[in-house]
């Protein structure tokens, strides 16, 4: 097991710096002036260009700039906002609530795609199976916005049964909307999975093997067929980990929530060009994170993956 | 180790004698088979790719040739007079809150999605064909660099990342630059998908044979591997068209798509969610467009890969 954790931290190293490195090339490296670029058709103070131009190191050669901007995150220090506030602080106020979210939208996903995938699975061909791939293929084709704003109309404004925007008010309990609209929007996919997973799962010998030794059914699908369905369905919500905090970004924007989304949706409407920067690189930076952590939940839940070179 | 004689435990039948069975007659005349007229004779038999291709076409067509679907002309077809009005002769879905007929958007709108969903989708297929190709084939060296630079464009969601190329981009923002920047970022799971593909291809003896012969290497990829692993492209690629447009609607609603002054389905739901309360079928109509042409391109996709893996026509 130490061996397959220390390989995946040295396989993410290349990741990190590769993609951190790309999003500041694109953006300080291009032809012209990036400050320009940054700004659109806005002026930026002479004060701000001066900050902004000892803060990215813009005198430097790129690579330079880089290497201080790197270092800055490992000290911790995110950067700086375009109206001046530090990055650190913005997301210490907005980071939990994204991150509560985000928690509830998963447990919303993960329960739904298991229980309605294994359902499908054992009942292939079935009522319940078809209608759940029709309602399912529709989740896949809608956009997230999509979903919200009709969730928005039907739900909160026509039916009254939750408040349409959440606003500064965000507990758990606040949250069910958007965390449902975000997790249904999410679930499809992982339903399919589930679906197709377990009926994999179902011809394996071992499940044959249960079966043949008297093992009941209500023994063998959670404990031998459950438990090997549930890979792919692990993987694909750390892969699909990019569309959560995107849609997290557009839902949070619609139902107004004050989290990381909403800040960096602000950002682009604004044409807040250093904010969006900064807030991208963290969201790249949670990505490549969530990715490693769940490639070492997966090592546990399957003992073969960590002999694989 | 017992010594005792072995019983007979087992029942054999007799064996049945029957007379000399012609097996192994072939029909020379008959067309050869291959993945593609499988896959043709079994998609031809689903409804549900007949509907898909129609919407399709549906949708091309209105791109094509907006003013075979209406007769109001593009951009100047607002009149805050009919602001919120309903359904009127050539106007079938009635008017948005600013008075713009939703219909002939509609319509109009078909045109920019679908580019960049095409323009995006040959950008992205093209380069993950040529990183997948070169990598699973050449192996080494060449697979360790240029999968490290998939993983890297793989670990930036493709929608953030396009946020970023369209902000630095904001003084040149068009269609082109759109597509770019969310092929230039969607290739790295075509080219996973390629290289998979080749390696599998890459063992079969038709390619040690077409090296023996002294083809070079490059040659017998282009012309023996990449032919071999074109299907799952073909579908891998239908489904990021799908995702394209999904992608070109999310960022006009972000802010960094095109600008309010072009029409698309993006542009028409984000313009409308502003008097979502009033006037709610402006939002409507375009999201259902968008959602049944997104839809139509999934199906064909997952069809089109059904159809060409065997294993999947028998699983049914």
């Amino acid at each position: 097991m130490f061996a397959y954790i220390l390989r995946r931290f040295v396989q993410v190293i290349p990741v990190f710096f590769g993609s951190t490195l790309l999003i500041y090339f694109m953006v300080f490296a291009m032809p012209g002036d990036p400050i320009a670029a940054l700004f659109g058709d806005k002026q930026p103070s002479p004060q701000l260009i001066a900050q902004l131009e000892e803060q990215y190191h813009l005198n430097e050669p790129f690579l330079v700039q880089y290497f201080y901007y790197m270092a800055g995150i490992f000290q911790g220090n995110m950067g700086v906002t375009f109206s001046g506030q530090s990055v650190n602080d913005v997301l210490a106020r907005t980071l939990p609530i994204t991150a509560r979210l985000a928690i509830m939208a998963i447990a919303i996903e993960f329960t739904l795609a298991v229980i309605v995938g294994t359902i499908s699975a054992l009942r292939k061909g079935k009522i319940f199976d078809n209608t759940a791939l029709v309602i399912s293929l529709i989740f896949v084709a809608m956009p997230i916005f999509v979903f919200a704003f009709l969730a928005q109309y039907f739900l909160a404004i026509q039916l009254g049964w939750f408040k349409p925007t959440v606003g500064g008010q965000n507990d758990w309990g606040d949250l069910w909307l958007p965390a449902l609209v975000l997790g249904i929007s999410l679930f499809a996919t992982s339903m399919r999975l589930m679906r197709g997973s377990v009926l994999d799962t179902l011809n394996q010998d071992w499940v044959r093997t249960a079966y043949s030794k008297g093992l009941s059914r209500r023994r063998v699908i959670p404990v031998h067929v459950l438990r090997n369905s549930l890979i792919p369905v692990i993987t694909n919500t750390a892969t699909n980990f990019g569309v959560l905090l995107v849609g997290a970004t557009v839902t949070e924007f619609i139902f107004n929530i004050p989290g990381v989304g909403n800040t960096l949706f602000q950002a682009t409407l604004r044409h807040e060009g250093p904010t969006i920067v900064s807030f991208v690189t963290v969201f790249v930076i949670i990505y490549v994170l969530v990715n490693l952590v769940v490639d070492l939940f997966y090592g546990v839940l399957d003992p073969r993956i960590r002999y694989v070179k | 180790m017992s010594s005792e004689p072995m019983l007979p435990t087992h029942f054999v039948a007799p064996v049945k004698e029957a007379g000399p069975v012609v097996v192994d007659a072939v029909r020379v005349d008959a067309k050869p088979a291959n993945i593609w007229s499988d896959g043709w004779r079994d998609l031809r038999r689903r409804p549900t790719f007949w509907i898909a291709l129609l919407v399709v076409f549906i949708v091309l067509l209105m791109a094509v040739w907006p003013t075979l679907f209406t007769q109001t002309p593009p951009n100047d077809n607002c009149e805050l007079a009919n602001s919120n009005g309903g359904p009127a002769p050539g106007h079938p879905l009635g008017f948005t809150f600013q008075g713009c007929d939703i219909w002939a958007r509609i319509v109009w709108g078909a045109r920019t999605s679908l580019a960049v969903g095409l323009i995006a989708t040959i950008i992205g297929s093209t380069l993950g064909l040529i990183m997948g190709a070169l990598a699973g084939f050449y192996g080494g060296w060449l697979d360790s660099l240029l999968s490290r630079i998939g993983d890297i464009f793989f670990a930036i969601p493709y929608i953030l990342a396009a946020v970023v190329v369209m902000t630095v981009l904001s003084q040149n923002r068009n269609v082109f630059t759109l597509a770019l920047a969310i092929g230039g970022f969607a290739w790295a799971s075509t080219a996973r998908v390629v290289r998979a593909e080749v390696l599998r291809v890459r063992q079969a003896d038709f390619v040690m044979a077409s090296r023996a012969l002294g083809k070079s290497r490059f040659g017998t990829l282009a012309a023996h591997v990449v032919p071999n692993a074109i299907a799952p492209l073909l579908v891998i690629s239908t489904l990021s068209l799908a995702a394209a447009i999904v992608a070109e609607a999310t960022l006009s609603f972000l802010g960094v798509g095109l600008g309010s002054g072009t029409m698309s389905w993006g542009n028409d739901i984000s313009q409308a969610q502003q008097s979502l309360r009033v006037a709610p079928m402006a939002l409507i109509y375009p999201s259902i467009v968008l959602t049944v042409t997104v839809l139509a391109f999934i199906l064909l996709g997952e069809l089109i890969r059904d159809a060409l893996d065997p294993r999947a026509r028998a699983r049914r």
